[in-house]
């Protein structure tokens, strides 16, 4: 256990590092930090001692080295665009992104598992080909469509709810939070439900898959035929069963979550870390480039970590497999 | 080739599926009238003498629009039908070009790294690996950001089409190279294959005459699933502001457009490019899931 709990670590370090090594190759390489920084007014002999302050004179390892470890201590450089610190500009807004996520997944969670279970469990009712044909229809219709056309609706037509920005927040210690105004969560309905709609549709159709997978199994098939009640059958045997590509899927859609918040935030106007990389994307602004890959890096490594250590307090099996 | 596909029960089933019938339809036609536009539409949308602001913000003709423009007229006057038909033709010329780069590069690698194995494959394997942790959507935005850095400003345009067919072409290689690699280590030790490998053939030989015949079901599947993808990425991209430039319109530019008359009276400015794009990529799904149902009849 704690020679897995160990190996993972080195591994979550070593992605941390190409990515690290990705977010400097991209300072580094693309487009020049000093004709960013500086005026075409700036003389030749400013721009050189600018080099040599800046460092960009030293070997490559050296700088890197340098990156990794500013980056360690918190400094995350500066803006292009605003000048600020990079740091800043990123902690300002990742609550409304974690927020808006956590409740988008929530919504998926909620809705998707028993939605799947239920259409694997009744593969020819109609209910289940209705729900399997809104499904599709869910999975191609793009993210900003949903936006677009539930502001139409409930922003334009009907003006129950607000159709851009955070509402009220509270500060909580330097966290902004909208969980605690009636404001704030209006104005996150709209947001979450489009970011959730996507993830629903896929979490179902996995739960549905690896349901009817497990349902198909020997081990089923004997239960059934030992006259195991059907309730026992499927929410005890076949159900638990399921749970390992669950967690699974709560990971991968993490990622999703984080990747498409990007364009929720985009229609809403949110002003989550999404915005602010398409922003940066925009001005070419590459510090917020580098970085915001970094901290979605490491959400990923976290999240991916605590997957795999929940795969092994949930499934003995995998437990007998690590000691051996 | 065609007298198999003839023989085969994919068309019983396709005769059998209403759903599967009726997505060819509009995908036949939405296609068929996509690469046609430069001869059925009434205008071209990039030319400027083709259109005058006396003819800005007429509705649909059943709203009592112009009889010239079916479904109305945006507010520089240009004919939806026929913004709508080019929109498609750039969306969908860039959608096939990045299906087809990343089912070759996608295919390509899996093969090789499925048969030498070793070394390769590990290399391989591990940036799809990486690459499978971002999502599709942050790859593309990532390339095409790079790319803004790298590029001197005079190419930025006129490279839009090409640095965005790769930025999405690129992003989604990794499920080819993967079913291409699994596919792979199943064929590799059947006896055919065996054989040809004794009888001394070529590696690359056997790989493409041998191997890839047999794993072209699931290629199919991926490659319809992914011409969708690419659809969506492609309007996405576009929609942010971050794809095609506004002067040549894609449907998810033509999309963003219309967002600016979202709070107005003029909704088919906004609809009708989103309820094309929608009928499009809806339709393509639903003969991606038919497709798999053939491949797949454990699952009939």
């Amino acid at each position: 256990m704690a020679h897995f709990i160990l190996k993972r670590l080195i591994q979550s370090v070593f992605v941390m590092l190409a990515v690290a090594f990705l977010a400097f190759s991209l300072f580094r390489f693309v487009g020049d930090p000093i004709s960013q920084m500086t005026g075409v007014e700036t003389s030749v002999q400013d721009q050189d001692r600018l080099r040599e302050e800046l460092g960009l004179n030293d070997p490559f390892v050296v700088q890197f080295y340098r990156f990794t470890t500013d980056m360690l201590r918190g400094d995350f450089g500066y803006s292009y665009r605003t000048r600020q610190p990079v740091g800043d500009m990123i902690a300002s807004r990742i609550p409304a992104t974690l927020e808006l996520g956590i409740v988008a997944l929530l919504i998926s969670l909620i809705v998707g598992i028993p939605s799947g279970v239920y259409t694997a469990l009744r593969p020819r009712g109609i209910a289940t080909q209705a729900i399997l044909m809104t499904t599709l229809v869910g999975v191609s219709i793009p993210t900003f469509v949903i936006g677009i056309a539930l502001i139409f609706l409930f922003g334009v037509q009907l003006g129950w709810l607000p159709t851009f920005g955070r509402g009220g927040t509270v500060d909580l210690g330097g966290w902004t939070t909208s969980f605690l105004t009636v404001d704030g969560w209006r104005a996150l309905i709209l947001p979450a439900i489009t970011l959730g709609v996507y993830q629903l549709t896929l979490t179902m159709r996995l739960v549905r898959a690896e349901m009817m997978e497990v349902m198909r199994s020997d081990y089923i098939r004997f239960a059934t035929a030992r006259g195991i009640p059907y309730r026992s059958l499927h929410y005890r045997h076949a159900l638990a069963n399921t749970m390992v590509p669950v967690i699974t899927i709560i990971g991968l859609q993490f990622g999703g979550v984080i990747a498409f918040s990007i364009v929720t935030e985009s229609v809403f106007q949110w002003p989550g870390m999404g915005l602010l990389f398409l922003e940066s994307i925009r001005f070419v602004d590459i510090p917020v480039m580098g970085v915001y890959l970094v901290v979605i890096a490491f959400f990923f490594v976290l999240v991916n970590m605590a997957v795999d250590l929940l795969y092994l307090a949930i499934d003995p099996r995998l437990r007998v497999k690590e000691a051996a | 080739m065609l007298a198999r596909l003839l023989r085969s029960d994919g068309i019983y089933l396709f005769l059998r599926s209403p759903a599967a019938i009726v997505a060819a339809i509009v995908a036949v036609l939405v296609v068929g009238g996509a690469f046609a536009a430069p001869w059925i539409a009434t205008s071209n949308p990039y030319d400027l003498a083709s259109f005058s602001l006396m003819d800005g913000l007429l509705p649909p003709v059943w709203q009592g629009g112009d009889p010239r423009f079916l479904l109305g007229t945006d507010d520089q006057g240009r004919d939806m039908v026929s913004s709508i038909l080019y929109g498609a033709r750039l969306s969908l010329t860039i959608a096939i070009m990045a299906m087809i780069i990343a089912t070759v590069l996608g295919v390509g690698l899996g093969l090789a790294a499925g048969y030498f194995g070793g070394r390769f494959d590990a290399i391989v394997m591990r940036i799809a690996d990486v690459q499978l942790a971002l999502p599709a959507i942050l790859t593309a935005l990532l390339i095409d950001g790079i790319s803004r850095g790298l590029l001197p400003a005079a190419m930025q345009d006129d490279l839009r089409v090409a640095v965005l067919t790769l930025a999405i072409a690129l992003s989604l290689w990794v499920n080819f190279a993967r079913t291409a690699r699994a596919s792979v280590f199943v064929e590799r030790n059947k006896d055919y294959v065996q054989a040809a490998m004794i009888m001394g053939q070529h590696p690359l030989r056997v790989m493409l005459r041998h191997i890839l015949p047999n794993i072209l079901g699931p290629l199919l599947v991926i490659m319809t699933v992914d011409l969708a993808s690419a659809i969506l990425l492609e309007a996405t991209l576009s929609f942010l502001g971050i794809g095609l430039p506004a002067d040549s319109p894609s449907l998810g530019t033509l999309i963003r457009i219309g967002m600016q008359f979202l709070l107005s009276g003029e909704w088919w400015i906004l609809w009708v490019p989103t309820l094309f794009l929608v009928a499009l990529v809806v339709s393509i799904n639903v003969l991606g899931d038919f497709l798999r149902d053939v491949f797949n009849p454990r699952l009939r």
